[in-house]
């Protein structure tokens, strides 16, 4: 009797989340949940002026009103040295402005007060008096020789220029630029976008000044990271903070810096000797929290008559924002930019990227994408339309041509990764099928006939997810492995505990399947449990798609240290030498004497009960993984769109999406996984930005501005999938949490210039709304996004 | 949401409310479906010193033709109540097309015609379909009631004619002479989103012939535009490819749009010429009653 794998809810099971037995029933247990005795609740007081000094505050109203019990000020922080705090990118931010603000939405006053309303009350109590300064909102304002300086605060900081950096091979790219037949160029903008968790950001500090204990509830990806923080900025040790993540409302990638409200909510705990929970508005996210994007680009491609890529060279200007906070463990300046081109058997390349300082929020967190990798991709994907238009080739035909083969894996890119895995072709085949790409033309006619105009966009693209490997990825110096625990009870039941923390992602869930493929414990008894770093073991968290490559490899590697162990402990009891024992799901049996067995549960209860003499008690063990690699997945995604040229709005007829993550653990998840994915991707294509007007105003401020796209407009996605087993994982899983947020978008925007490139239209800049889109069609022009908009009706 | 301090009153007559009203001085709002005060009162925009809640005023949720064909909607009445309404989808076109396009279902079910109408938001949908249909408000004071056309009720973006003291207790759409036709288009940019350029045609229809027609733009003015000076170059005549034209261009130049972020004055005045146009040829195909 054999274990049937799927059953017991292991690998392949689309086994139903556990985790939404309590978010469906609304039983979740989320920040603004917890209530603590004396609580007091906090509201930040936020600019609402882009670029400002600030000549003085007056708090004395506010600290008049009953129920308030503290407000404080940038200038009581500094007296703390708390005004500013470090970032991720290895700059400062302020926590509270202290001379100036720099962007519409900086933290300025907190209050601290028996209830959030009147904490609210007194914030419009406080008089602020602003010195008006010009605002710059993009990149050329912030590099014109008289632009005003944003951080005046940073001694030896020159203009506005945060970095200069560059990689590849110049002297190797420029000669492939000279040898060239054809040079092909575009020059387009990734719009600003933002993560925009249904929870906010959010927590609560709870500072015992009898046992000098902090407790930190927060709404983090990352809670270790959190703990690591805090110590180094709030001065505490280590043992005395306790970071719990709850239930996430959904993190994206906002949920992984840390936040002015923490550091202030904690500083106000301290003081006041009560717990302070201080949980963001809308707005307030939406405006001060990490952003995603915001890169300008001019790639050009040295190709040949016949579609070979010759050289790529990619000129990327970023926009930071008023600090440096990118969210991102690599050495590199533009996070995995260098990416790009991976999936393509390119020659030489080379990236000059350069950042800039303007008055908007910072932040530029991965929205669900590795540090940039969204970018990167989107770049590549409309380069290589571009370069098959220039070169007048079928846009699949030329992908073709250029991509890496299966057989040249593992293949070190122009830039310097190293891909392992892949069937490039066979994804690309499957879609083009799929979306009857033979019969395009035959149908593109056949609208025109209507007065319709009907595009076909590809974007095809590899990506490198799951950092890291301890080589080049570290935050603060932490080097980026993950963890899991797992402790196996008398019963055989387990728990399982890891460094990662779920977000909606389905964790307790998924983990609970690799643990059932690696021992045969049926997933229903195993508890996963995450976000407590007093229980939890040190993990870098969730974000960039890295929970199954690192702590997913994580679990499956300590289910392999208890089989070890339990295998010692199948031998004892069946009175053979261990080399005589065989394994099959769930059970050790003798060597050919199959039904002579114990199951994994026997084994569990000996550990406990009847252990071999000299063996330690107890069947649990702890697990930290070091990836050798990123994981590499890839995916064709294929767009078949139409416009109604009277007014430039454009719908989808057919997506297809092709993924290979690797080996699925739930094909269900991955399967929602990538429909948020390209939901997102929609978004940002059609309709989503966050954008700046003249006077650095916002606009993407709230959700009437901000646009997050409804199951009523969302197009069907039809979807597909391709096994190729990431060689290095120890049960072949890459990640996948990203990949259709990160290729979709090209797919969009090829589809839509697809339609326009008989009027002479080479691109249009995200979001294609109507008007863009009905602007290029009767200019024949490209339509070009950076701001400032002219905003208000 | 953490509104500024308000007392809230729930009266459970109209009379009640008025009082209410009267009393508070101006210091007093109606609250009827909440989805444009509520809103505000959580950014505080909006910081009453007291909310009248009306729902709990019997008799104000009604959908009634009368036997002219007059038609009244009640101020209690929910976007999703017009919808969903058989008799609206027969006899007031313009009403039916509008209905499924404002805001998003959810905020169907609780937003109220009227109260749409009195917040007169310039990219509010139902006040240019009342303009375009050519109705009135009924307004009741301490004084009693009184009728107020809607040209002369939306006074500027949220601004309308009522005093602080009056009620708007009822929508009146006159009946046709001929038969009801027209519609209504909508640019927007998702469900749930105001309108980037909207525009509410009312057609009264003898035969093939045009004897009433209305016009009323969203989101491209200041405040809801009345077009309906666009109606000379269709009474009397029939819709054909001139008459469409012609009345397209006359409608467009009503409207005051500016270039923003949902895009340039001539998109948005493309939009509009583009949508007049489309709600008459639909109704020029159709044949007649
Ligand atoms: C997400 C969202 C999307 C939306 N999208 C659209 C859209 O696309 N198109 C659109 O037209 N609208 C839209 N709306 C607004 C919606 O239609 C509102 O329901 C409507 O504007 C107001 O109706 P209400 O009953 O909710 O009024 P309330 O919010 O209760 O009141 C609005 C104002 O009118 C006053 N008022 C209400 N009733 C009366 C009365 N009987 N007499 C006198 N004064 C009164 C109130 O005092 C208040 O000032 C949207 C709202 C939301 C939340």
């Amino acid at each position: 009797m054999k274990l049937d794998e799927v059953k017991i809810g292991g690998m392949g099971a689309s086994r139903k989340r556990v985790e939404d037995n309590r978010f469906i029933r609304g039983k979740g247990n989320y920040v603004d949940d917890i209530v603590l005795p004396g609580m007091l609740h906090m509201e930040i007081l936020r600019s609402p002026v882009a670029h400002a000094r600030i000549k003085s505050i007056d708090t004395s109203a506010a600290w008049d009103m009953p129920g308030v019990r503290l407000v404080l000020t940038g200038e009581m922080m500094a007296a703390r040295n708390l005004a500013w705090m470090p970032t991720l990118s290895y700059d400062t931010a302020a926590v509270l402005a202290t001379d100036k603000v720099r962007f519409q939405g900086q933290e300025v006053c907190a209050v601290i007060a028996d209830d959030p309303y009147i904490a609210k009350d007194a914030c419009g109590k406080i008089v602020v008096d602003y010195e008006i300064l010009p605002p710059i909102v993009n990149p050329v304002q912030a590099a014109a020789a008289d632009a005003i300086q944003i951080r005046d605060d940073k001694a030896g900081q020159v203009g506005n220029k945060i970095f200069d950096w560059e990689i590849g091979d110049k002297a190797r790219t420029d000669k492939a630029f000279e040898d060239a037949d054809l040079v092909s160029k575009i020059e387009l903008h990734y719009p600003r976008t933002h993560p925009s968790p249904m929870e906010t950001c959010g927590s609560i500090a709870d500072y015992d000044r009898a046992t000098g204990k902090l407790t930190f509830y927060v709404t983090s990806q990352a809670p270790h990271i959190v703990r690591a923080a805090v110590a180094m900025v709030a001065e505490l040790p280590e043992q005395n903070i306790r970071v719990i993540s709850p239930d996430i409302g959904g993190g994206f990638g906002n949920k992984v810096p840390i936040y002015s409200g923490y550091v202030i909510a904690i500083l106000a705990s301290i003081l006041t000797e009560k717990p302070v929970k201080w949980i963001e508005d809308k707005t307030g996210n939406l405006v001060s929290t990490g952003f995603g994007r915001d890169v300008y680009l001019k790639g050009e491609m040295a190709l040949r008559k016949d579609g070979k890529i010759l050289g790529v060279r990619m000129n990327t200007i970023s926009d930071h924002g008023a600090f440096f906070a990118d969210a991102q463990p690599s050495k590199f300046k533009i996070g995995l930019m260098h990416s790009a081109f991976a999936a393509y058997d390119i020659p030489t390349a080379h990236m000059f990227a350069t950042g800039y300082y303007t008055n908007k929020a910072p932040g530029g967190v991965a929205y669900r994408c590795s540090f940039r990798v969204t970018e990167a991709m989107f770049f590549q994907e409309r380069m290589v339309q571009a370069a098959a238009d220039d070169l007048g080739m079928d846009q699949a035909e030329f992908r073709r041509v250029n991509f890496v083969k299966d057989e040249q894996h593992p293949h070190r890119t122009a830039f310097g990764f190293l891909t392992d895995s892949g069937q490039y072709e066979k994804c690309l085949d499957i879609g083009l099928e799929a979306i009857n790409y033979k019969n395009f033309e035959a149908e593109r006619a056949e609208a025109a006939k209507r007065g319709r105009l009907l595009g076909i966009g590809i974007s095809t693209m590899t990506e490198p997810l799951g950092a890291g490997n301890s080589r080049e990825y570290d935050i603060l110096g932490i080097k980026m492995f993950d963890s899991a625990e797992l402790r196996i009870h008398m019963s055989g039941k387990a728990i399982l505990r890891t460094g990662s923390r779920g977000q909606g992602t389905g964790h307790e869930t998924t983990w609970a399947q690799i643990v059932a493929h690696e021992l045969g414990i049926p997933a229903d008894d195993i508890l996963v449990e995450e976000g407590d770093t007093d229980t939890a073991p040190f993990g870098m968290g969730t974000y960039a798609s890295r929970s199954t490559p690192v702590a997913g490899a994580a679990i499956a590697m300590v289910a392999r240290k208890i089989r070890a162990k339990a295998r010692k402990i199948a031998a004892h009891l069946l009175e053979v030498s261990e080399e005589d024992i065989e394994w099959e799901l769930g059970r050790f049996y003798v060597r050919g004497n199959e039904s002579r067995g114990v199951t994994i549960q026997d084994c569990a209860m000996a550990a406990y009960s009847n252990m071999p003499d000299g063996m330690e008690p107890g069947l649990e063990n702890t697990a930290y993984y070091d990836p050798p690699n990123l994981t590499w997945p890839f995916a064709c995604y294929i767009a078949k769109v139409e416009i109604d040229p009277e007014t430039g709005v454009w719908d989808v007829l057919q997506f297809v999406a092709v993924d290979d993550c690797g080996v699925r653990i739930n094909p269900m998840i991955v399967e929602g996984q990538i429909m948020g994915g390209l939901t997102e991707a929609y978004a940002m294509a059609n309709m989503q930005y966050q954008t700046y007007d003249e006077e650095g105003n916002i606009i993407g401020g709230n959700y009437m501005d901000f646009l997050l796209p409804t199951a009523w407009e969302t197009p069907g996605f039809e979807l597909y999938e391709v096994v190729t087993p990431c060689p290095h994982h120890p049960i072949g899983a890459k990640g996948v949490g990203e990949c259709a947020t990160v290729g979709g978008p090209a797919a969009f925007v090829n589809a839509v210039v697809n339609a326009l490139k008989h009027k002479g239209v080479r691109n249009i800049d995200m979001p294609m709304m109507p008007n863009r889109v009905y602007e290029a069609l009767t200019t024949g022009k490209d339509i070009y996004g950076m701001p400032p908009v002219r905003s208000g009706n | 949401m953490y509104p500024s301090r308000f007392a809230y009153e729930s009266p459970k007559t109209l009379k009640d409310a008025i009082g209410l009203l009267d009393a508070a001085g101006g210091d007093a709002k109606i609250l009827a479906g909440g989805q444009s005060l509520v809103p505000m009162l959580k950014l505080r925009f909006a910081f009453p010193d007291q909310l009248v809640d009306i729902n709990n005023i019997p008799d104000l949720d009604y959908i009634t033709f009368d036997a002219d064909g007059t038609l009244r909607i009640g101020a209690l009445v929910r976007h999703e109540h017009l919808e969903k309404s058989a008799e609206i989808a027969k006899r007031q076109p313009t009403i039916a097309a509008a209905a499924p396009l404002v805001a998003d279902p959810i905020v169907r079910t609780r937003g109220t015609f009227v109260g749409s109408v009195c917040h007169a938001d310039p990219q509010g949908d139902w006040a240019a379909t009342m303009i375009a249909l050519g109705g009135y408000i009924v307004a009741q004071g301490p004084k009693g009631k009184r009728k107020i056309d809607m040209k002369d009720f939306v006074l500027g973006p949220y601004a309308n004619a009522l005093a602080f003291n009056e009620i708007a207790v009822e929508a009146v759409i006159p009946a046709p002479k001929g038969v009801a036709r027209g519609g209504y288009l909508k640019l927007e940019r998702r469900v749930g989103d105001f309108a980037t350029a909207s525009v509410a045609v009312a057609l009264d229809m003898q035969g093939e012939t045009v004897v009433g027609a209305g016009f009323a733009l969203a989101g491209v003015g200041g405040k809801t535009i009345d077009a309906n000076d666009a109606a000379s170059a269709l009474i009397g005549k029939k819709l054909t490819e001139e008459t469409i034209a012609e009345c397209a261009a006359l409608v467009a130049a009503k409207a005051e749009p500016r270039t923003d972020h949902r895009g340039s004055s001539e998109y948005k005045r493309h939009i509009v010429a583009t949508f007049v146009k489309r709600i008459l040829t639909a109704n020029s195909t159709q044949k007649a009653a």
